[in-house]
């Protein structure tokens, strides 16, 4: 194959996108432990990972800067550059919105949530799923699959009616819980950002394979 | 837009070697086309069928049309000349006619042609070395050799021949290979200025000058032609996977 310097860079490049991608997944993930369970040591982590998730997107950022001006990458290669560059984008603020939970974990560790967390637990599992399954399609330029997965926001989104409905029933019922359910209608709208990151992440995978640019959701 | 040059069904061989086949095709007027593909794709022998410069070499065969305003180049009776002097041709190296002056070099097409009246031979002279974007650098000089100049400016002074004799269409086969990045720029700059008034077709190996310079671009692979479509397209989402392996550098 000709230019292997070249084709060894987009290869490290698509390498670091998905670690992002995979640390993203883990700070949902890590977030929302902790703040079910209370776990601050967790949440310090979680608060912890967003540099290194800043730190991969702006080395991703580096490569993405020096191939375009060292290599004129062309057709595919151009386009997953610039899907790259959308990607990170999307994972960098997945890892803030991970730290805005977190820091909610710290904020309310003191006392017993208002209700055990059930559907905010639900939406960080589907939100970490469409990560997930966003990057594979990343990985392996499956439309499909990327397709798939964006229609996901929608479970997100009916999710954060029904927690943010339910929470707004506890504080007109009593308003000592105000404190704590103001947290958690903040967390469930957190979460449902983070679908709308993924859905923009699965977005960028199908321009990357057709050159399309779709509204997925 | 306008088709200024339409190919039907161009096959062509040297001896028994086909070395296009069936390629159809067609320019717009005043625009750029560029056409890329590996070494021996048959880029170069394509172009040389636009202006009758494939059959000079000996054992050569074409078949098909080849129509310029709608007229065939091929048609019995049509004088190669005459072809070549509506499709003019600029070339890998420039080669200015080395006894030649500057005004010489510029001048020899009208001359051979019957002109011979001082005063016209002078405003082609300078109105083309305009047009080349030469005039300001060799003005005082007209009557040193043409080979005194720097490679760059031998290639324009090469392009103010072609366009002295008032063609329609000009070829340029690889016409930056041999000249640096500041030459090749301004031969980029001067072509697409050349555009206004002129139908342009350059064969090149180097893609980017391609995706700078060309409106649309055609791809050839073993003597066919695979795709052809809007410069912009071919170069961000082609339609054919040797097109998108050849211009991302995985092949060729």
């Amino acid at each position: 194959m000709a230019r292997e310097q070249y084709h060894k860079e987009l290869i490290k490049l698509k390498e670091n996108t998905l670690k992002m991608g995979e640390l993203a997944k883990i700070a949902v993930r890590d977030s929302v432990i902790s703040l079910k369970e209370q776990n601050v040591a967790l949440a310090e982590k979680v608060i912890g990972m967003d540099k290194d998730i800043d730190s991969l997107d702006h080395s991703v950022e580096d490569s993405c800067l020096a191939l375009l001006a060292l290599q004129q990458p062309m057709a595919r290669d151009l386009r997953m550059i610039s899907s790259v560059l959308r990607i990170i984008i999307d994972l960098e603020r997945i890892g803030d919105l991970a730290l805005e939970i977190a820091v909610i974990t710290k904020l309310t560790a003191n006392e017993p949530h208002i209700k055990p967390l059930v559907d905010i637990p639900r939406m960080s599992e589907i939100c970490q799923e469409m990560i997930h399954n966003a990057m594979i399609a990343f990985e392996t330029s499956d439309v499909e699959l990327a397709r798939k997965t964006a229609k996901r926001d929608d479970e997100v989104d009916a999710l954060f009616d029904q927690v943010r409905r339910e929470l707004i029933t506890f504080m007109i019922e009593d308003p000592r819980k105000i404190t704590n359910a103001s947290h958690l209608t903040f967390v469930a709208r957190y979460l449902e950002r983070i679908g709308d990151h993924a859905n923009n992440l699965c977005e960028s995978v199908v321009f990357m394979v057709t050159g399309e640019r779709v509204e997925l959701n | 837009m306008q088709n200024k040059i339409t190919v039907e069904a161009l096959n062509a061989w040297f001896g028994a070697k086909h070395v296009l086949k069936n390629i159809n095709l067609c320019f717009q007027e005043n625009r750029i086309t560029a056409i890329i593909g590996p070494s021996g794709c048959g880029k170069s022998t394509f172009i040389r069928c636009l202006n009758r410069m494939h059959e000079v070499v000996p054992h050569a065969k074409i078949s098909g049309t080849v129509l310029v305003d709608g007229r065939d180049i091929y048609e019995n009776g049509t004088d190669p000349v005459d072809i070549r002097r509506c499709i003019g041709m600029v070339f890998q190296k420039p080669n200015p006619f080395p006894t030649m002056s500057i005004y010489d070099n510029v001048a020899a097409g009208l001359k051979l042609n019957g002109v011979k009246d001082k005063r016209i031979l002078d405003k082609a002279v300078e109105e083309s070395l305009k047009k080349a974007a030469l005039w300001d650098e060799v003005k005082n000089d007209l009557n040193k050799s043409g080979v005194s100049l720097s490679g760059g400016q031998q290639q324009r002074l090469c392009i103010a021949r072609a366009l002295a004799v008032e063609p329609r269409i000009i070829l340029f086969d690889e016409p930056c290979s041999a000249l640096d990045p500041i030459s090749t720029s301004k031969i980029e700059d001067l072509m697409i200025d050349l555009k206004e008034k002129y139908t342009l077709v350059i064969v090149t190996h180097n893609m980017q000058q391609a995706a700078r310079v060309s409106d649309f671009t055609a791809f050839f692979l073993m003597g066919e032609m695979i795709e052809f479509g809007d410069t912009k397209q071919i170069f961000k989402n082609p339609k054919e996977k040797s097109t998108e392996d050849y211009i991302t550098g995985r092949f060729g």
